[in-house]
């Protein structure tokens, strides 16, 4: 289709020939039709009084190209009004103030209302509005007042003041949004008022000639900025939404309010058009006094977008717009532009012609070679046929072979950019997307959209194809796709779960715990169990499996992991979701977490440390329980004994009788210790046995020592060891001789020897060095000090070690005779 | 059928040469068995490396320091202003490594406290605690905070958690309902270089939090300690280990990399190999008496945090000296590593050269003498300082080990090694404990023989323990449950044999489900089956002749030739064998879990150094004598060994983890 030049420098071409076959008419459904190239909502039977069942509302989505995406009979209450949210939710606004939020495919998300007046004075007009905070809706109820919400996912809503005098409904409405203030504009007859937060203001429009007559309708840009009023006069007034400026007046010779009226606008250009629509005519107002009328063949509903409008009917889709400043150099009749002489050079080229070369030279000569080529880039940009757009393409390309330095990432982006927007414009698809608004959606948002619409392998195509990295890009599709995959409830868990790892594998950036949560939502518990095995930290494993109470898993997995503090997290979580006989079942058949937390009650709670044992029939561990709080918190010693006592009993149970015998013995111990520290004033009370009997031997309570020597089976070695070091201690020589003949050492005399030399009685030694045996005699000489006497031992001994012994201890100066000895018998010895 | 062995024989005075009195060509059952893996395997000691190479340098750690210092300084700076520090007394000496208190000062600390039980004084407005994860310093905190409370007095309050924080310290701070009132930070110090190849997270607890208590909470710290040496110093491509502790840390470091890999770029690794080792595959070398140098100064004086107090009767003045223990000391840096008996000889070698370097003055002139005492005379006056320091230690170490009859404790020793004369070596034990030698060297005797022996005879079991108790109270009735746990101390079960334990063992894998782990783990899985092992490995070398300490020829020498170290000697086969190819048997008797790369990267060029450089971590702790060996071994073989463990450790410090003492 060849592009419609007019003077106003609109053109309008035909997007898609729409695929719906549509049977009613325009009009009589409530349409709404999201920006951006967004899904169109019709709801059918709409004002229709009688509710039989057959004539039930019918709310069906269609793509932009009419392709249906999805239909529900409406069986909620009466709608007033549709429309779209910024992430492309259906907003459907009831009388009764309840909005309802619908996703593309007709499914409920949730709901939320309007305020509890609104009732009994029901929604009579309404409107879905997007400003910085998202989007808001603003209705007017019966009672001539009006509310709004500026954000529906952070609802707060706001009562406007009352319009003083206000009798009937207004005229015509709008919301503005000025400086992050969201405020209405209303006219009524003559009259416009300004409502905001607090009050209510009369306003006139700066120049509006006092015959204007009464406002009927009114149009506020995309962008806010600009402000249409359409009198009952035929008066078009254009201005900026403050009011504080004028920029054109046109009369028309319509009187009738137009159906709708838009403005039609681009960014950064200075031309802008105020679009109305009647039922058979289509009227473009610019700031001359000129303007273009189209007729339409059918009722037409008008999309405001970014840069221009789309006008879509029961047959086609149009979309009308500036001509912007490239395509018009390019494209005007006969124009000399340096895009349009390269356009044309390129066309003469591939004929084979010497025009080209002349073409060329022409925009070479004026040295306007690089600004061709940008002008066919940037026109290529704004076409809609592919066709069109490769020819200039091609010109750029052409153009850009005869400059030395220009930068390629213009032209590269942009033939990238519009392959993307090929495909998704792509009728099947119906995303019909400028230029213009696919810069200001991002690539992002546009995948988001196309994931929305469940069209995962082209998402996935164009993040190949635009070399976005996997994180942004594929696996963010991938698990949006997974969590698609979950709610698809025909295909068995098992299979769902194979796809979706089939699919994913280990892509960086994808978390099964978020894919397995989703499918819990879906209330497919074994799914997400299925899902969550695929998750490699078990860190995200653990709180899902907590919230699905499958604590037992969750438990697994913690100790899995090997990190302790997720253990403790679900331990606890079990502590205070069980009953206690349960959670101690449960941890002993984790001794992992359960030595966590024997740790955890070791600090904190001792008691329940018992009741685990007991649970258990640890009598083992019972045992050592009182063993040690028989020392560590008992103070008394009646306390202790019961602790004891205690650990006795434990220990019989435990099958540990060399415990319990043990124990037994530190009772009848403590006791005796107790006795003794009464009787004789002194602590005894914690000594072990042994130093408790040495500590009596060296009061020289020989009777008591015996006593407990006896009592408590101390083996005889061990007696006459602490004995001897216990009189030497008390140098109580003469009792120590007296124990040494009360019957044969079981350790010999060497030790007395030692013990006396220790505490330096040589004299004493002396003795019992005489009575060591023969083996250890040169050992005991040599301890007192008689080398000589060793030296003949050991020369009796002919004991080569022990001579070499005797003579290491021999010093040049003192003992050279025995030294002198022990040679002479080596030395015989050898002879021999 | 053995000839008894005679100990002490010969000319050398000291008291430790047990192993040079060795008798030569000991009929062993050794001789007619299996020829131990070492010498089928490997070049033959003997041999004594002709290709030997040099070993490569290290990395150096210095970045380590400095990044836990800026992180402090960091942390500090977080709360401005005054404020007072209480530091947690185990964390003292290690931040003494880090930042002294000038730092401190300047970043606005006020006063030091360190962390004790009772009331504080501090009139500061801010208070800083630096502590490690435990409950019972929250609960300090609690107190301090809720007293503040109860007097109306509000105060800044902030816990510096080192090295990570843990989810039941909020908890508990939660139940003292203090959690509102302070601000928490992780100070992620986790390595200590104590010396130019020895890193230690200085967590002495790992130990019985990990064995004992089946704690694991340490574990992920350990990676995460692993993971900043890769990060740092890696990527380590080479990663074996042995043991349920070293495969689940590996695990978790793994997930570690994998979570950060992308940010790492190709870097040429300063270490690439990587051995990871649980203390539990190897309680006996843990058990042994230290005759090596530092090992000795340890067990005797206890290295803290790399550097010792030598007392006066060290010193020969009435005051102590805080001395630092590493390559730096230069005389000290030259007798570490030696046995003990070669160190007095070395010390008056070297007191002899420094005196003729003192000498030289004479017949200086007054410039050369100028010279002398600007240049020289300061290094000399301190190499002079230090030789006295470690004579004094000497003779202090001869004086206390002389008293307790060492020899007879390492005749004892090694004969419990071997596995002869088990009954005198058990009366040997008995007399140690009616005489109340030494409560942590009797249990630790104790455990030798039972880790040895694959448990005591139940006759011996029941009389050492009532004997014990006699000695040193009924308490330990506790340490003995605990020792049981741990396998270090255990009873024979009658009749069974070697094949019925591990098909216990075997089964219990498969149990695994049913849970009762950690209950049959401790008593069963643990036995040490150390007998097979040492003549699988050929611990106990044989000796023609005279084991020369001089001139040490395998790693044997740190326990004077009468036994090389189970550890050192499966990293020195693992490493040599590129993985447990041909050690299956040996892993059966450890209880398994070992794991090596699936794939050995090998270099083209073995001529790479840092392919030589090999990060030995020890989980649970090792010893002096264990990093002397290997440090031998490096040096034999031309590998770098840089050491990683939870903490130094000794037979005392295992003995000590056991304990259940009164408070």
């Amino acid at each position: 289709m060849s592009p419609l030049v007019c003077l106003l420098c609109c053109r309008k071409f035909e997007l898609y020939s729409m695929a719906w076959n549509l049977k009613e008419d325009l009009r009589d459904c409530l349409v709404a039709a999201a920006p951006y190239g967004g899904p169109i909502a019709l709801l059918k039977n709409n004002f229709r009084k009688e509710k039989s069942p057959g004539s039930r509302p019918l709310l069906e989505i269609y793509s932009a190209s009419g392709v249906p995406l999805a239909s529900v009979l409406w069986k909620s209450g009466q709608v007033v009004q549709l429309g779209w949210t910024a992430s492309e939710d259906l907003l459907c606004i009831q009388e009764d103030g309840t909005v309802l939020i619908y996703n593309l495919f007709c499914e409920f998300k949730r709901h939320f209302s309007m305020g509890n007046e609104v009732l009994q004075n029901h929604v009579r007009e309404a409107k879905v509005f997007h400003t910085e905070y998202g989007t808001g809706v603003a209705i007017l109820t019966g009672a001539h007042r009006f509310s709004l919400a500026t954000n529906i996912d952070d609802l707060k809503l706001r009562r406007m003041p009352e319009v003083p005098g206000l009798q009937k409904l207004p005229s015509c409405w709008a919301v503005l949004s000025q400086d992050r203030v969201t405020i209405v504009l209303l006219a009524v007859g003559q009259d416009l008022y300004l409502l905001d937060n607090t009050s209510c203001s009369v306003v006139t429009p700066p120049g509006i000639s006092p015959h204007a007559g009464a406002y009927v309708q009114m149009a506020v840009s995309f962008n806010y900025c600009y402000l249409a009023l359409f009198t009952d006069t035929g008066s078009i007034w254009m201005g900026t939404s403050s009011l504080k400026e004028k920029l054109g007046e046109f009369s028309c010779d319509f009187r009738a309010p137009p159906r709708q009226m838009v403005w039609c606008t681009r960014p950064r250009s200075k031309q802008r058009a105020v679009v109305a629509a009647w039922d058979r005519r289509l009227l473009v107002a610019g700031n001359s006094q000129e303007c273009i009328q189209f007729v339409l063949d059918e009722d037409s509903y008008l999309v405001p977008e970014l840069d221009g409008v789309r006008i879509f009917s029961r047959a086609t889709h149009e979309f009308l717009h500036e001509i912007p400043e490239a395509s018009e150099e390019i494209f005007k009749i006969a124009s000399m532009a340096p895009g349009a002489l390269l356009l044309e050079a390129q066309r003469e080229y591939e004929k084979e012609s010497q025009k080209a070369d002349e073409y060329l030279r022409e925009i070479k000569d004026q040295n306007l070679l690089s600004e061709a080529v940008r002008q066919c880039i940037e026109a290529a940009g704004y076409e809609h046929e592919p066709e069109t757009q490769k020819s200039l393409l091609r010109a750029a390309s052409f153009g850009k072979c005869f400059l030395d330095k220009f930068p390629p990432e213009s032209f590269v982006r942009t033939c990238r950019d519009l392959r993307v927007l090929n495909a998704i414009r792509d009728y099947q698809i119906g995303i019909p997307l400028t230029f213009a608004q696919y810069k200001q959606l991002t690539i992002e948002v546009l995948l988001d959209r196309l994931v929305l619409r469940r069209l995962y392998p082209l998402a996935i195509r164009i993040c190949e194809y635009l070399r976005l990295s996997e994180f942004q890009g594929v696996s963010r599709i991938l698990a949006h796709w997974a969590c698609y995959k979950v709610q698809q409830k025909d295909k068995s868990d098992e299979e769902v779960a194979h796809a979706i790892n089939q699919k994913l594998g280990d892509t960086p950036g994808i978390s099964y715990s978020e894919i397995a949560a989703r499918a819990y939502d879906c209330g497919r518990t074994e799914l997400a169990i299925k899902l969550l095995e695929y998750e490699p930290r078990s860190g995200e494993q653990v709180p899902l499996l907590l919230k699905m109470k499958k604590s037992q898993l969750a438990l697994n997995k913690a100790i899995e992991s090997g990190d302790t503090d997720l253990v403790y997290t679900v331990v606890l979580h079990l502590k205070n979701e069980l009953n206690r006989g349960t959670f101690f079942m449960t941890l002993q058949k984790q001794p992992v977490a359960l030595s966590l937390y024997r740790q955890f009650c070791k600090h904190q709670e001792l008691e329940t440390l018992k009741d685990l044992y007991n649970q258990d029939d640890d009598h083992q561990e019972l045992g050592n329980f009182h063993v040690h709080s028989s020392y560590s918190s008992e103070k008394r010693i009646e306390g202790r004994v019961a602790a004891l006592q205690n650990a006795v009993d434990e220990y019989y149970k435990a099958k540990n009788e060399f415990a319990a015998k043990a124990t037994e013995d530190q009772i009848k111990l403590l006791r005796m210790q107790r006795r003794l520290q009464d009787d004789l004033d002194k602590p005894y009370v914690d000594y072990s046995l042994h130093d408790t009997v040495y500590g009596l031997i060296l009061d020289g309570n020989h009777k008591r020592a015996e006593h407990l020597y006896r009592d408590f089976r101390v083996p005889d070695k061990r007696f006459w060891w602490l004995k001897i070091g216990a009189l030497a201690e008390r140098e109580d020589w003469e009792e120590m001789e007296k124990f040494s003949k009360s019957k044969k050492s079981p350790i010999g005399y060497l030790p007395f020897v030692e013990i006396c030399m220790k505490h330096h009685n040589r004299h004493e030694a002396r003795k019992y060095a005489a009575r060591v045996t023969p083996e250890q005699r040169v050992k005991a000489h040599i301890l007192v000090g008689e080398l000589d006497q060793a030296a003949d031992a050991a020369i009796e001994h002919k004991n080569e070690t022990e001579m070499n012994l005797v003579l290491s201890k021999c010093t040049a100066a003192t003992d050279s005779s025995v030294a002198e000895k022990i040679n002479r018998a080596k030395a015989q010895s050898l002879k021999k | 059928f053995r000839r008894k062995r005679k100990w002490g024989r010969g000319a050398v005075p000291a008291p430790f040469l047990a192993g040079a009195a060795r008798s030569p060509a000991r009929p062993r059952g050794a001789a007619a068995g299996p020829v131990p893996l070492a010498a089928g395997a490997g070049p033959s000691p003997s041999m004594a490396f002709p290709g030997r190479r040099d070993a490569p340098d290290g990395p150096d750690f210095t970045v380590l320091k400095r990044l836990a210092r800026d992180q402090l300084i960091y942390l500090l700076e977080q709360l401005p202003g005054k404020k007072d520090l209480f530091i947690e007394a185990d964390l003292m000496s290690p931040l003494d490594r880090i930042a002294n208190v000038s730092i401190l000062k300047q970043h606005d600390v006020d006063k030091l406290y360190k962390v004790e039980n009772k009331p504080i004084v501090s009139t500061s407005d801010q208070l800083c605690f630096l502590v490690r994860p435990r409950i019972t310093n929250m609960k300090y905190v609690a107190d301090i905070v809720n007293a503040d409370k109860a007097t109306g007095r509000s105060r800044k309050y902030k816990i510096i958690f080192s090295p990570q924080k843990f989810y039941t310290c909020e908890l508990v701070l939660e139940e003292e309902g203090i959690y509102g009132d302070v601000t928490c930070d992780e100070w992620a110090f986790y390595l200590l270089p104590l010396d130019d190849d020895l890193l230690s997270m200085e967590l002495p607890e790992f130990f019985r939090d990990y064995f004992l208590e089946g704690d694991q909470r340490w574990i992920s710290t350990v990676a995460r300690a692993l993971q900043l040496l890769n990060s740092l110093f890696g990527p380590f491509t080479n990663t074996y280990g042995i043991g349920r502790c070293a495969k689940m840390v590996y695990e978790v470091w793994r997930e570690l990399v994998e979570e950060s890999e992308g940010d790492s770029q190709a870097r040429r690794p300063e270490i690439s190999h990587v051995f990871l080792m649980d203390r539990d595959v190897d309680y006996v070398t843990a058990l042994c008496s230290q005759v090596v140098y530092e090992g000795l100064v340890d067990d005797t004086f206890r290295i803290k945090c790399g550097s010792v107090d030598f007392g006066p009767d060290v010193t020969s003045s009435d005051r102590s000296f805080k001395v630092l223990l590493n390559a730096q000391d230069k005389v000290f840096s030259e007798i570490r590593n030696e046995h003990f008996s070669n160190v007095f000889g070395f010390l008056s070698q070297k007191a002899r050269n420094l005196q003729t370097q003192y000498d030289r003055r004479r017949g200086m002139d007054i410039k050369q003498i100028k010279n002398f005492v600007s240049q020289e005379l300061k290094g000399l006056k301190q190499e002079h300082r230090l030789l006295s320091l470690h004579i004094g230690a000497c003779e202090s170490i001869m004086k206390k080990k002389t008293k307790q009859d060492f020899q007879e404790l390492l005749k004892t020793e090694h004969s419990l090694l071997e596995g002869f004369d088990i009954r005198e070596s058990t009366s040997y034990i008995e007399e140690h404990i009616d005489r109340q030698v030494s409560p942590s060297e009797s249990l630790r005797l104790m455990c030798l023989l039972s880790v040895t022996e694959n448990g005591l005879i139940p006759k011996d079991y029941r009389s050492l323990k009532t004997q014990y108790l006699q000695s040193y109270g009924p308490e330990h009735l506790l340490t003995f449950h605990n020792l049981k746990r741990i396998g270090l101390l255990m009873e024979q079960a009658p009749g069974e044999t070697l094949t019925a334990v591990e098909s216990k063992v075997s089964k219990l894998v498969t149990d695994r489900a049913a849970g009762k782990l950690t209950d049959a783990f401790n008593s069963l899985a643990r036995k040490s089956n150390f007998r097979g092992i040492s003549k699988k490995l050929g611990l106990i070398p044989r000796v023609d002749g005279e084991y020369n300490l001089k001139v040490p020829r395998d790693m044997a020498y740190v326990f004077s030739g009468a036994y090389v170290p189970l550890s050192c000697k499966i990293i020195e086969q693992v490493l040599e064998r590129q993985g447990w190819l041909g050690l299956e048997e040996v892993v059966r008797l450890l209880n398994g879990n070992e794991f090596a790369p699936t794939e050995p990267v090998t270099e083209e060029n073995p001529a790479r150094e840092t392919q030589r450089v090999i990060l030995a971590v020890f989980l649970g702790g090792c010893t002096f004598s264990e990093i002397s060996a290997l440090r031998f071994l490096g040096k034999e073989k031309g590998y770098k060994f840089i050491f990683l463990t939870t903490a130094i450790t000794s037979s005392a410090r295992l003995m000590d983890a056991m304990l259940e003492a009164k408070v």
